[in-house]
Order: structure tokens, then sequence, then C-alpha cells
């Protein structure tokens, strides 16, 4: 075998020969050379640079629509309200503060917003009342059929508008002249004002939108912007550069001279990763990332979403959770605090009490605080007995295996398992786990064929009535059939009063109602844990709207 | 050579359209529509929407709007990207992949080849075990895990150099490229290492080597002329669709590496029952496929004359 | 020089009888399957694969006889507990609201915003830390409006290494916190950082406090580890479970779950990976000997498979096979595999037999008058059997992992079972933290493969014609 030997050397030889020529020496150490330079030169970029004011963050994924007036994610959202503003905005505290608007009056009938003159465009034309006319209008239009165009339902024949009973142009908003828009409401809407710092409100210029047609918003010139930043560069699921937006009117409230989205992937360990190696300022952390975060001493923080997960019946005719002892059976035997603190097992998780989330606002003070929601006592003999009545009324010996149906993500998979465990373990019920991927749980979702189904509610505005409305009869998102009429009328009550004390007293009966008819299962409100580059400051974490939001950040020394 | 290098190509065209028509047949049959969200829109806008993308009319008549533009080399508007066409989006992602599928096949190739002929050329003695045994390592674990200890490496070289050196994610520069290409081609690796070790083994005992060696022909040129090329065959039937494969399936590596791939697209396009995307990108990579496997057939002839293609 | 020639004469022969042997056959006559039966069967990699396998199979059908734990039961006291000795847990009663302390003489908010905040002092447990809830209280500090409480593994090394933020308390005289999150008997070091209702003063104050293993006695009964709850057993110590390979994210014991997980696995790894590589070859081979049309019909076709989108039909065939929702479709997923892994073995044998076809010996047996069955059967398939046992070798892995990768859209096993592959998939996300949930799998799936691999090679040795020269 020594030959075979032989033949390696030789091998290598001819192909380490050339070196021995003292010209080729000098050839490779200049490459070498000139490779480490590059390598240098990477060396470069980091996250944050106080100089030149600009940070480098990652998106989680590549925005599918730019269009304000039909974005619907959280990531669109999020870059828009960089580069747009509304009529108002919230300022650090969650506070409403003027935006393009100057100063507003509203009442029971409607509101009338008065523009700063000198809001501008990217390209120095000012921003006008008849923009914001346009851009709801067109947002209402049955042919744009924009997903959150219910969220200009308030106005006067907005509903009708979309549903193609009416022209756009018979929507009750009135571009007095250039700086006063004039509004007229549905029914009282008390917290209409925050509802304009919300994406599909802000304004577009009719002249320009007409003039891109269908390229509207595909690429950075197709777009106008009145924001602190505008958009400059935009590479489809690369990256997207912003800059400050000289034109914007409160420019000089703005710190940050550019942020870079450099790094477009979902995947949380690579974003980790991403952090650690000082190439972005943010990320957030899951279960397993946030134990590397933790031996890499970062500094950790947490923010609650404002979300809330929970499990919803099937409440229809031919389903066995339309019974109310078996409903009361399993809610009785689920802990919630095991599930945050063993299952879920990161902080920033709370227990889940109730379908309106600790942050929400009452009448003075937050609403579950005024309207404390009842708290069920664990008690397994009695959850056993609900469940001997539940079989006794639909007149069964057992009750079948109940599926749950699940999305293929993973946390929800864990969730459903534990709650496979749990339910056999308390209650000796079988649960068969429906594992979907997205388009067919939601197929499955709209036909009912399931008995239970892991969902999640995030607010689209900052009023109860974005979590109230969620299970009267008419709501489409109540996929589970829920008709109680007593439901619906509270709900009607909360629409139509612009009274508040009056509004959250129909909101509280309604929380105890879903608590006596267990109507869900609340399980959870969302918290997140995150890194944040500890020399960015400023950087301000919302429930509703752009999250996290640096458009006032600055970066220290 | 001509004609049968046409005739390939006309077999490929109906492949292809074959490709296109069970794939159309099998997406309108899956439950669920690109249309469909998590916040439910009223019926009116349903049915607008429904019109504006052409899902109100029949599926045959759907299937025949399709074939129609297909054939003027228009895919359409993507469902999820309302604003990128899905030519742009097949137009600007494919590079990328291709650029990554190539390097990782390079790796593979260049590695597959030689550590297959090392563990030949050394049966049964210290190289040949511990090869052998990485190349069980390498396919008993799966590729995301590979993926997430090669990123995990490079944040620990960064951090023992004190300086970011090596990109951990994202592209543009040949750094950025290194690790992603070498995860992605680590699966095909092993498998061509143990192809070529098979096939090696073989063609070692063959009585030409033997002529040639008695001949006094020196190792290396027993190795390159003879050893190589008769035992390559089965590599290069492997490589034309391990190619397309790879090109397609570096999912894992594009996400975790940050990477603007098509392969990305191709899987969330499925999961979100994104017609337009999923056509375009399957019809696309079938083509691509196709001509892969015809390319490599022909090479075939090349390599080994003995080899008759009617 | 001698003299001359030699005349031979009728003494000079002896007549030769017919029947005596000049040729004797030592050992019996063996055909190529014999001869290469008696080959693997002293080869040494045979042997191990041998062992291996057996090893196996013990593991998968008594295994579960002999280690009688149920896999799917959640044990939350135990989660993600990486291989150790059986614990011991004190046992208490049930938990019991706390109300928190809150110092009303205290104000909620300073008078005025300070400028800094004196660390918080008197930190202390409020009762004994237990694993059930760890109670703190501290002494309010002058000029705070609120604190943030962080938890860590090891002493904090300054400000920005406190750790899990835990919590945060609404007001300057709100001086307590419990902390129930995934507590396991370990030292923690728990911070108090003041606030002043938005933002941190860059104090903290620390405490270390290393929760009691314990466990409720409603629990223990609901497990079984005591009989029965005659409200004496408070004060106790039990012996908890033993997870001799430790308990994955839910609690579950691996050993258990692994044991489960293999009959699966193996299932589908040993017969889906033999079935397909069976028709590729029957493919291929008919294929690559007949070449002309059928061949190129063929390899199109094997195109045409390759090429459709491998979710999509995925998810289709789960429907079109009705599997219920939450159901086991095995042997779904089993033809699902098989209809689209076979292409490329196929591939591969065709090549093969193209380049062996135009053999010498081919064309000799098919002038002696052999039929393509056994030209097929009894020269080329033999010859092609290392490139066949290549793809064996991957084959299942291949399978094992796509296996794992349909669980995840709702096809293979449905939850609770595990597999392998399914566990390899969760494993990774803690990779770092609890390498264990991987590494295990991982180790079976290898050990699998190298089963496989060592047959193959010693497969090889035993049937390949030209391998047999080297004595």
């Amino acid at each position: 075998m020594a030959n075979y030997h032989g033949e390696l050397f030789s091998m290598l030889q001819s192909c380490f020969g050339p070196t021995r020529d003292p010209n080729m020496r000098l050839a490779l150490v200049a490459v070498l050379l000139l490779f480490v330079q590059f390598i240098r030169a990477q060396v470069e970029a980091t996250s944050v640079d106080f100089e030149s004011q600009t940070i480098t963050i990652a998106l989680a994924q590549e925005p599918p629509q730019l269009n304000g007036m039909k974005a619907t994610d959280a990531v669109s959202i999020q870059i828009l309200s960089h580069l747009m503003e509304g009529l108002v905005r919230y300022d650090r505290r969650g506070n409403i503060v003027p935006g393009v608007a100057e100063r507003w009056e509203m009442n029971d009938e409607g509101a009338t917003f008065w523009l700063r003159d000198n809001a501008k465009w990217s390209d120095g034309k000012p921003v006008t009342a008849h923009d914001f006319v346009f851009a709801w209008q067109n947002a209402l239009d049955p042919a744009t059929a924009s997903e959150y165009a219910f969220i200009l339902y308030p106005l006067k024949n907005g509903e009708l508008i979309n549903r193609g009973e009416l022209d756009p142009s018979e929507l009750g908003v009135v571009a007095v002249d250039d700086r006063t828009l004039r509004i007229e409401f549905d029914r009282p809407t008390g917290y209409f004002v925050k509802l304009t710092a919300f994406t599909t409100y802000f304004p577009v210029r009719r002249d320009f939108f007409e003039s891109r047609g269908d390229r509207f918003a595909a690429e950075p010139d197709d777009l106008l912007y009145n924001g602190p930043f505008r958009m400059t560069q935009w590479t489809h699921s690369a990256s997207l550069r912003m800059v400050k937006n000289e034109n914007y009117w409160d420019k000089d409230s703005i710190t940050l001279n550019a942020i870079n989205a450099d790094y477009i992937t979902a995947d949380t360990r690579a974003r980790l990763n991403l952090f650690i190696d000082g190439k972005i300022v943010h990320t957030r952390l899951d279960g397993e990332t946030y134990k590397d975060a933790l031996t890499q001493k970062f500094r950790i923080r947490r923010f609650t979403t404002g979300s809330i997960f929970f499990l919803e019946y099937n409440h229809r005719p031919d389903r066995v959770t339309r019974n109310l002892n078996l409903r009361r059976a399993i809610q009785h035997v689920f802990d919630t605090n095991e599930m945050v603190n063993k299952v879920l097992a990161t902080p920033g998780n709370l227990p889940g009490e109730s379908l309106f989330p600790v942050w929400l606002n009452g009448v003075e003070d937050k609403f579950r605080r005024e309207y404390p929601a009842k708290k069920v006592e664990l008690d397994i003999i009695k959850a056993r007995a609900y469940l001997a009545a539940a079989r006794d009324e639909l007149g069964i010996s057992s009750i079948p295996p109940l599926v749950l149906l699940v999305s293929d993500s993973p946390t929800a998979a864990k969730q459903a398992e534990y709650m496979q465990g749990l339910l056999k373990a308390r209650l000796n019920l079988d649960i068969k786990i429906d594992v979907q991927t997205f388009k067919q749980r939601l197929a499955k979702m709209t036909a009912g064929d399931f008995d239970i189904v892991g969902a999640g509610w995030g607010p689209d505005f900052d009023d109860v009535m974005t979590f109230g409305d969620l299970f009267a009869s008419w709501n489409l998102n109540n996929r589970g059939r829920y008709n109680n009429p007593e439901y619906d009328r509270l709900v009607k009550v909360a629409m139509n009063s612009s009274v508040p004390r009056i509004r959250m007293d129909a909101m509280g009966e309604l929380q105890d109602i879903l608590f006596d008819d267990a109507v869900i299962l609340p399980q959870y409100e969302q918290g997140v844990i995150y890194l944040m580059h500890p020399k960015l400051k400023g950087v301000v974490r919302r429930v509703i709207g752009s999250d996290p939001d640096y458009t006032r950040a600055r970066v220290v020394k | 050579m001509l004609q049968y290098t046409l005739k390939r190509l006309l077999a490929g065209v109906v492949t292809v359209w074959f490709i296109a028509t069970a794939t159309f047949i099998a997406m309108h049959m899956v439950p669920g529509d690109p249309l469909m969200n998590d916040k439910a829109v009223s019926a009116e806008i349903r049915k607008n929407l429904e019109q504006k993308y052409g899902l109100d009319k029949s599926v045959p008549q759907q299937y025949v709007i399709f074939l129609g533009n297909m054939l003027k080399g228009d895919f359409g508007i993507s469902f999820t990207q309302q604003n990128r066409r899905v030519n742009d989006i097949i137009r600007d992602h494919f590079p990328v992949s291709a650029t990554l599928g190539i390097l990782a096949i390079l790796f593979a190739a260049t590695g597959g080849v030689l550590w297959g002929a090392l563990t030949a050329l050394y049966r049964n003695r210290t190289p040949d075990i511990v090869i052998m045994f990485l190349v069980i390592l390498g396919i008993s674990v799966p590729s995301f895990v590979f993926a997430a200890l090669g990123q995990l490496l490079l944040v620990n070289i960064n951090s023992f150099v004190g300086r970011s050196v090596i990109p951990v994610a994202g592209w543009g520069t040949i750094l950025h490229m290194l690790m992603p290409s070498l995860v992605l081609g680590l699966g095909t690796m092993a498998l061509l290492t143990r192809l070529m070790r098979s096939s090696m083994l073989e063609v070692i005992n063959e009585d030409y080597i033997k002529t040639a060696r008695a001949k006094g022909l020196s190792p290396v040129r027993i190795f390159f002329k003879h050893q190589l090329r008769n035992a390559i065959l089965p590599v290069i039937t492997i490589l034309g669709p391990q190619i397309a494969a790879i090109t397609t399936g570096g999912f894992v590596v594009e996400l975790v590496f940050a990477i603007p791939g098509l392969g990305r697209y191709f899987v969330q396009a499925v999961q979100q029952l994104d017609y337009t995307v999923i056509m375009g990108t399957t019809v696309f990579y079938g083509a691509f496929l196709v001509l892969m496997v015809i390319i490599v057939d022909i090479l075939y002839g090349f390599i080994d004359p003995r080899v008759r293609l009617q | 020089m001698t003299d001359a020639t030699f005349t031979p004469g009728t003494e000079d022969f002896v007549h030769v009888d017919s029947n005596v042997s000049v040729e004797q056959i030592s050992r019996p006559s063996l055909s190529y399957w014999q001869d290469a039966w008696i080959r693997l069967k002293k080869n040494t990699r045979a042997i191990i694969s041998l062992y291996i396998v057996l090893a196996l199979a013990f593991f998968t059908l008594p295994g579960p006889l002999i280690w009688q734990v149920d896999p799917t039961l959640q044990d939350l006291n135990q989660i993600s507990q990486s291989p150790s000795w059986p614990k011991n847990a004190v046992l208490v009663g049930p938990y019991s609201h706390w109300n928190g302390v809150t110092i009303p003489s205290f104000p909620v908010e300073p008078e005025e915003y300070a400028e800094s905040v004196e660390p918080v002092t008197g930190l202390r447990p409020y009762e004994k830390p237990t694993t059930q809830q760890v109670r703190l209280i501290w002494d309010p500090a002058k000029g705070a409006a609120g604190y943030n409480i962080y938890r860590n593994q090891r002493p904090p090394e300054n400000f920005n290494d406190l750790g899990l933020p835990l919590g945060t308390t609404y007001g300057g005289n709100e001086v307590s916190y419990e902390d129930r999150l995934s507590l396991e008997s370990r030292p923690y070091y728990y911070s108090i950082v003041p606030t002043d209702g938005y933002d941190e003063y860059e104090t903290y104050t620390v405490l270390n406090v290393t929760p009691q293993m314990t466990i409720t006695v409603t629990e223990a009964v609901d497990r079984g580890l005591i009989p029965v709850d005659d409200g004496l057993q408070v004060g106790r110590e039990i012996q908890l479970e033993f997870h001799p390979f430790g308990t994955d994210y839910l609690g579950r014991d691996m050993l258990a779950r692994l044991m489960q997980g293999a009959r699966v696995s193996l299932f589908i790894g040993i017969v889906a990976p033999f079935i397909y590589v069976i028709i590729g070859i029957i493919y291929g081979g008919t294929a690559g000997y007949f070449g002309g049309r059928l061949d190129a019909f063929l390899m199109r076709f094997a195109d045409f498979v390759v090429a459709l989108p491998f979710l999509l039909f995925m998810i289709l065939f789960k429907i079109a096979f009705g599997i219920g929702p939450g159901e086991s479709g095995v042997l779904p997923m089993l033809l699902a595999l098989i209809l689209l892994l076979w292409p490329a073995t196929a591939r591969l044998v065709r090549g093969q037999v193209l380049q062996i076809r135009e053999k010498g010996y081919i064309e000799a047996a098919r002038l002696l008058g052999a039929k393509p069955y056994y030209l097929i059967l009894r020269h080329i398939i033999p010859n092609t059997m290392g490139v066949i046992l290549v793809t064996l070798t991957f084959a299942v892995p291949a399978a094992i992992f796509t296996e794992a990768f349909l669980s995840f859209i709702g096809m293979g096993v449905a939850p609770p079972t595990p597999s392998w592959g399914s566990m390899c998939n969760e494993g990774v996300k803690t990779m770092l933290s609890h390498p264990h949930e991987l590494i295990f799998p991982a180790v079976f799936i290898s050990i699998t493969v190298l089963a496989f691999n060592l047959l193959g090679d010693g497969l090889t040795e035993a049937l390949d014609s030209r391998m047999r020269s080297r004595e």
C-alpha cells in the first residue's frame, strides 16, 4: 500500500509546486494582504453609530404591503409608522399628541381637525385635508378590498360605502379648505381621535397615487412620505433603508439620521446571533434563546404586547362543546398560572383571566381595576361533577374525543400538548390535536370544522371595543358562532353610546357573561422579552401601532 | 447529438407542462385560498377580491387563463406581496439561490470526490474510518442543526478575534456566502463521499487498473485518467438533480442566514397558498430541473463513451 | 553428448483407467448467493451491524415492558431535566394566594422627582423559598415610585447583567414580589432596582436564594407518589420519579419517549427505504436496460415526480387519505414518502445499468441465449449493488427526517406520540441550554444509520464480484 502514500504526496506536490517560484510567492503574499484589508473593511459596520446617528435593525419578514390603506401585518405597519404620520400620534408615554393636525374638536356628531401649515410631503408639497379625504374614501372603496376598512366604519356612510351600497364620494368627511377637515360620525365614537393614529387613517395624495397606478408602494419612489423618515432603498427580502425626512414638520425633534433594516429573517436564533455580533440593535427573545442571551450578559427587557391568547369553543348546535357544563368542567381544571409559569416559562406573560387584557383603559383607571374579572376556583371534584352533568344533558355515556385545532407553529404545538395532557389527567377527556398549516387552519375555522381552536387576538385600536365585539353574533371573527342576544345587546350599547360610564359598565357585564358562560378559555396575555442596544435610548414599545418605534430614538456616546 | 438534444428539449417542455398542470390541480384541491386571513372580511369585500384576482371563475377556466399567461411568460402578481410581480420575484431572488447553490455544489463535489477517493484508497485504515464516521454524523444530524451550529461558530470566531470578521448573516460579499454554502452542501457532500467510495472500490479492482499499473503508469495518472473518470459516473448522475434540489431546498439555510433567496418564497408560498407564486416558482424550478437532467445525460456520453444514448 | 534418440516402446506406457478421477472438487459447489451468504456471515462489519440491529430491536419491543413509564405523562416539576439521579421533594399544601406587602404610610410616588435613589435595603425572603413560590420583601427606598425585579442564575457582575426581568411593582410602597416562574432547586440571584415609575435608577440590590424542591400533596396523590392524602403528609420528604435520560420541555420522560419513538422511526426508517429502493431498482433497471423510448418516457416521468412541490402534495395526500384530525396517519405517510422519494434511486440505478450493459460479459450472455429478465437479475443488478446500498444508507435518515417534517404539518404521528425526528426538531430549540433533548434522539438516529451503513459495507464485500478477488 505504500504506493498510495506516494500517490497522495505527488498529488499534493503538483498542487503546491508553483510556490517554489519567487514571483508566485510574491503574488500570493499580495493577495493575502488584500484579503486582510478586505476583512478589515467589514469590521467597520456596527449596529449603532454616534457620529452619523445611524442604527441597523433586522425585520422579521419582508413587508408585504406598504400601501397604508391595505397594510395589515405588524412589519408593514411598523415601517409605515416611521415613514408617514396621521392626524395625531402617540408620544412616549402613550398619550395622544398632535401630528399633522394641530388641534381638534370632537362631539357626539363628529369632529373637526385643523391641520398645521408646515406639514409637508417629501416632495415639498403641503399635506392638505384633501389628502385625508382621498385616503379614507379609497380605503373604504370595495374595489380596494382593504381588510382594515372596518376601522373606518365610525365615519358616516363608511360601512355602506364598503358594502358597495354607496359611492365613496358620499363619505361623511369633507375638506372644508386645505387646512380644515370636518368629519361626521355614524354613531358617537368617543375614542375616534385615537383611531386616527392608525395606519389606515394616514393621508395619501391623489395625484401621486393615480400617477403610480398599480405600482403604488412597490418601490421607494412609488411612495410619498410625510413622516419622520423616508425610504431610500428597498431590496426585497434583503434590506430596506430609511433616512431622516428633511420635509417633516417636526424634524428638529428627530435625532436619528438613518435606520437601516439590513437583515430580514424570521429565525429568532439568527437575530440573536446578529445581536451578539453587534450587527443589529434589537431582537426579540423566545423561550429558548433567552437562556443564551443570559450567558452573554446582555440586558434583557420585558414588554407585554397586549395580545391575548385563548381557546375558542365551537358553539354550533352539532358540537358537544355547545354544552355549558362541559365548558365549565374545563374551566375548573385549567390553571392559567401553571401555563404561564411552567409551560410558557418566559417572563412578561400574564395569567389569562379575561378576554380584556390589563392594559385597557376604563373610565378613569384601568378597565380591569374598575371591573375586576371573576376568578375561577380550581376544583377537580366540581369539575368532574360538571362533566357528569354534561354527559347527562348530551345523553351520551362518555364524551367523544375533542378536536383541538392548532397552527403549525412550535409554540402552538407545545401548548396544545400541555392541554391534552392536562385534560386527560384531570378529567379523563381525550383530545386529538389537529395540526394545520395557516390557510388550512383558516379554512377549517371558517367552516367550523373543530371543537376547540387555539386562537389569539391583538388589539386594532385603543379601546375596549376592539376586544368587546369579538363574540357578537354578526362578527365574522367569531369563528365558534357564539350567539347570545344579551351579549349582542351589550355590544350595541357600548357602540352607540359616548358616555364612558355607560360603555364601560356594558363591557363589564359582558366580561361577566364571558366568564359565566365559559364562552372561551383565556390562557394568557402575551409578553415578550427582548434585547436593546444599551447606547440606543428613546425607543418606544407599543401595544398598538408601530412597535418598536424608533422615530424619536437617539444614539448616545 | 443535436438531434438527441432537440428531442430531449421537446420532451422537457412536455414534462414542464405536466408539472404545471398537476400542481395547478393540486393547488386548487387543497382547502383554503390566498384570500383568507386572520381577520375575516365581509362577504362583499371577498366577492370583490375574488373578482379582482379571477378566483370567481371555475377552475378549468382559471387553468386556461393561466396557460395563456404562462405562454406569454407572465405569471401574474403575488397574492401576499401585492406590489410585486412573480416574474420580478423570480428574477430578483433566483440568482441568489443559484449562487448559493453553485457554491454549495462546488464544496460538495470537490469534498465528496476527494474524501470518497481517500476512503477508497485507504480502505479500512484510519482515514477511512474517520471520514466514514463524519459522513454518518453528517447525514444523521438534520440540516437545521448544522445551520444553527455553523452560525454559532461564526459568532464565536468573531468574539474570539474581538471584532466581527466574518458576517454571521446577510448577503452581499463572498464572506457572507462561505458558511451558508458550506452548510447547504454538507448533505450532498456526505452522499457524494459515500457514492465515490463505493464506486472507486469497484474500479480499483478492475483489471485495466492492474494492467495500467503493470505498465508502469504513475499513480497520479492512474487516478485521474482511469479511476476518477470511471468512478465518477454515479456522482454525475446525482449531481444534476442535486443542483436543482439544493437551489430549491435552501429554505432552512436562507432562513437562518437571512439570505434573500427563492427557497423561502417557494415554501412560504405553499403555506400562504399564494397561487401565483406557487405556479411561477414550480414551473420555473421544473424547467430548471429538466434542464439540469438533460445536461447531465449529455455529459454522460462525454465521460463514458461506452454509454450509448438512443 | 549422449547417444541419441529415445524410442518409446509399449512397456513405457501404462494404461490409464478412465474412471480415475483427475480432478477432485474438494468443496461443495456454491451458487453466487450461497457464497455471498457465507462471506456475509464472516464479515466483521456485518456482524457488528447485526448486534446493533438486535440492540435496537430489544430497545423497541421488549423495552417498554421493562421501563414502564407513560411517555405522555407531564411532570411539570421536572421540566427539561438533564439525566440525573432521582430527586427528593418535600410535600407542601396547595398554593394559597398572597396579597403581597404594601406599606400604607409610604408614598406611592415621591413629592418631587429624585435625581438618584439609594439602593434598596432589607431585601429578604418573606418565608422559606420553595419551588412553588419565592416571596420577597424589602424596605421601601426614598424617592422610588416603583421597583423592577430581576433574577439571574449567577451573581450579577454589573447593571446590565441582572438577568431575567421578572416583573414590576407600581408604587414606592409596593415592596413585595412573588416569583413562580419555572423555579428549580438551584441558586438564584434576585436583584431589586428602584424606578421613577417609568425609568430605572442605576442601583441594585442582590439576594441569593435557593428554593427547596417541593411538590404539592394533590399533585403527589395524582401521580401516585403517595397513596392518599390523609392530612398528615405535609412536611414529609418523598422521592420524585426517576428519569434516567432526563425529561423534555413538558416534563415527559425521555427514555420512554425514545422507546415509543423508536417504533415509528424504525418502522418508517426501515420499511420506507426498502420499498422505494426496490421500486427504484425495478424502475431504473428497466429504463436503463431497455433504453430507447421506454427509457425516455420512464425518466421523464421520474423528473415530473421530483419537480412537484413537496409540501403542497403532502397536504393534498393528507386530505386525500382522509386522515382524521389528530389521528396518526402512518400508513398514508409511508405511501406518500415512497411515492415521492423513489426517483433518486431509479436514476442512480439507471446510470449504472447504462454503464454495465455495454460490458463484454453481458453481450456474451445474451449471445448464449439469456433472456432480459435473467440478465437483469443475475448479472446487472448484482453489479449495481454498490450504488444501491449507498442509497439505502442515505434513505434511512432521509425517511426519518421527512417524517419529522411531515409531523409538523399534521401528517405522520399525531401529538403526543413522539418520533425520533420530531424529538430532534424540538430538541434543536434548546440545543445550547438543554442539549440532552437533541443529543439522545440524534444519537439513536446515528446508530440506526451506522447499522445500515455497516450492513451495506458488509453486503458490498460479500456480494460484489470484484471485491472477492481481494482475498
